[in-house]
């Protein structure tokens, strides 16, 4: 098995504060990695380290066999980065883009006009090729922006929150994309603060928050690494509600709703117990669901446990609460 | 990576920044305007009040050129700060290229604009009467002049536009290189001044820069000084300020994209 990116104890702090708190990670060649997290979680930082934009306080990486740290220009000779806000000339047209980066990654004047013109078509940007991309969509953008990426076939590929502000349809041809790269045999590292992209496209997802990974592994994995089921409670009055925060490991839950969201293997004996419990405890449920858990459950079960670990805030009681509650 | 890379890197660059600056219509045709307008205004609004011995067309042009020189910085400095605030720069430091063509292609474009306003200065002066009596040896010396401080005064803009990063802080830049010039011996000489601003005006920098260019076309300097002597302090100001500036703008490209 090989590795495009193999990083151990990356460290970064900005003002003394630490964005990134010793990273592991391992990208295995020809996958779709998914670093799942929320605004702030350290993975843009992460990717300008691995790109070498950023040099880590910490710890060392290889990107496509070399040396982040030794061989900084081996490593962009082997990358491209598609950044969180399109990197691409606004006041350039799109064949001029194209152009542009083509005469940058030193292929021949000649060369970089007939790639130019292939990409566009195969990015659905003939149409628009020749109009300033101040003009285009969210979603021409982007497809620019990959488009610019596949000039000279990278072997890693970073996609920073490539769908964020897409519409669906965008959404969905962007994924297209993605997989088309993946098999033919790019590695892709994407980050997102979407669970469902994480889901639909990436072999392997590793959650960061707070600097750290909290959980790694393919989607099933960390699905059933929450005990396969999620078993929704409901509750006939407030204080049934209270009892049973109380008493049983919550997921997340809804005041408003009177919800309460457990993990379970997904036996029925389980449930039983769990309810027997919650009988004892003096809040006997009013209505019961069992549902196969979500990366949603996953991720809020990791980061709302470490809410609790520390005082929880009002604030950040509030915002979980109303995470759970949109879904 | 080769030296011809290298070039090849530059050459992308420096067209890069052109077009962008002339596809920017409105600041191309405000930045083709100035020059034109005020020269229009100090001459036959300012011009009759003036005593500066001679027409006042012919005291004027070196302190205007200085002026849309000052102008022309501001642009620049908004051009680096936006490209910083913008994706594009890390995409391009991503890439196998070297770094110092995304400054160089910036400064070779402010060049480029800055010595179009120049002649269009010199241009608007010779039709409203300026009549310098320079030989081709001493407009020679004068366009090396006013290069060299251009040039300076690029890396300057670019170090600042480095340094606030936001295209509207940037633009503070051109407030104050507009300013400065009032207080040399751009507009009237610095005999008629106040004495608290005399020494100001006689010292710093653009005024030996604007008195190598009078001395050179006109055969005097306002000071009184000899062209030579002002030309050497011009000279050496020009060179510690692109020496700073340049220093200060490379610190701050590797420092700003690595943050």
């Amino acid at each position: 098995m090989t590795y495009t990116v193999n990083a151990s104890g990356i460290r970064k702090a900005f003002g003394g504060k630490p964005v990134l708190d010793g990273v592991d990670l391992a990208i295995e060649t020809g996958s779709i990695f998914a670093l799942l997290g929320p605004n702030g979680a350290g993975k843009t930082t992460l990717v300008r380290i691995l790109a070498t934009l950023v040099r880590p306080d910490a710890g060392t990486a290889t990107v496509a066999g070399h040396d982040l740290l030794a061989d900084p220009v081996g490593v962009r000779r082997s990358i491209s980065l598609t950044g969180q806000y399109a990197a691409v000339d606004d006041m350039l047209t799109g064949v001029e883009n194209l152009r542009m980066m083509g005469r940058l990654l030193h292929l021949p004047p000649r060369a970089a006009k007939a790639r130019s013109a292939g990409l566009l078509a195969d990015f659905d940007l003939a149409d628009v090729g020749n109009q300033r991309v101040k003009t285009y969509s969210g979603g021409m953008r982007r497809r620019l922006d990959l488009a610019i990426s596949m000039l000279v076939k990278p072997r890693l590929l970073f996609l920073d929150e490539p769908t964020t502000g897409l519409d669906p349809r965008s959404r969905e041809q962007l994924w297209g994309f993605v997989r088309e790269f993946a098999a033919d045999g790019v590695t892709v590292l994407l980050t997102t603060q979407y669970l469902e992209e994480a889901d639909q496209l990436a072999d392997r997802i590793a959650m960061l928050h707070h600097g750290r990974i909290v959980a790694a592994g393919t989607a099933d994995q960390l699905k059933s690494s929450l005990g396969g089921e999620v078993v929704r409670l409901q509750f006939a009055d407030p204080d049934g509600y209270r009892r049973a925060l109380a008493s049983v490991p919550v997921i997340r839950s809804d005041e408003r709703l009177r919800t309460v969201d457990v993990g379970t293997d997904g036996s029925a004996a389980a449930v039983h117990d769990l309810l027997g419990l919650l009988r004892t405890a003096g809040a006997p449920a009013a209505r019961v669901s069992v549902d196969r858990p979500s990366l949603d459950d996953v991720f809020l079960s990791l980061t709302e446990s470490r809410i609790q670990s520390r005082t929880p805030s009002r604030t950040e009681a509030n915002r979980v609460t109303q995470k759970a509650s949109i879904r | 990576m080769t030296t011809a890379y290298a070039l090849s890197d530059t050459r992308v660059m420096i067209a890069r920044c052109l077009r962008r600056s002339l596809r920017d219509p409105e600041a191309f045709f405000t930045a083709l305007m100035l020059p034109v307008v005020l020269m229009l205004m100090f001459v036959y609004v300012f011009g009759g009040a003036m005593k500066s011995g001679g027409t006042y067309a012919d005291y004027v042009v070196p302190g205007l050129i200085v002026l849309c020189a000052g102008f022309g910085a501001g642009t620049t400095a908004v051009a680096v700060a936006f490209d910083m605030s913008s994706g594009i720069v890390d995409r391009f430091r991503s890439m196998p290229i070297h770094g110092s063509s995304i400054l160089a292609g910036h400064i070779a474009a402010s060049l480029a604009r800055n010595l179009l306003a120049t002649a269009l200065v010199i241009g608007a002066g010779l039709g409203v009467g300026w009549r310098p009596t320079g030989s081709p040896g001493a407009w020679a010396g004068a366009v090396a002049m006013v290069t060299a401080f251009i040039l300076a005064m690029s890396w300057l803009a670019a170090a600042f536009g480095l340094l606030v990063r936001s295209p509207e802080a940037a633009n503070a830049a051109t407030f104050v290189l507009m300013f400065i010039p009032y207080l040399s011996t751009a507009f009237v000489p610095a005999r008629t001044m106040p004495a608290v601003l005399r020494p100001v005006a006689a010292n710093q920098p653009f005024t030996p820069v604007i008195e190598t260019m009078r001395g050179l076309w006109m055969g005097h300097t306002s000071t009184g000084a000899a062209v030579g002597h002002e030309a050497w302090i011009a000279a050496a100001y020009c060179a510690v300020i692109l020496v700073a500036a340049f220093a200060a703008a490379s610190w701050l490209f590797r420092h700003r994209t690595a943050a």
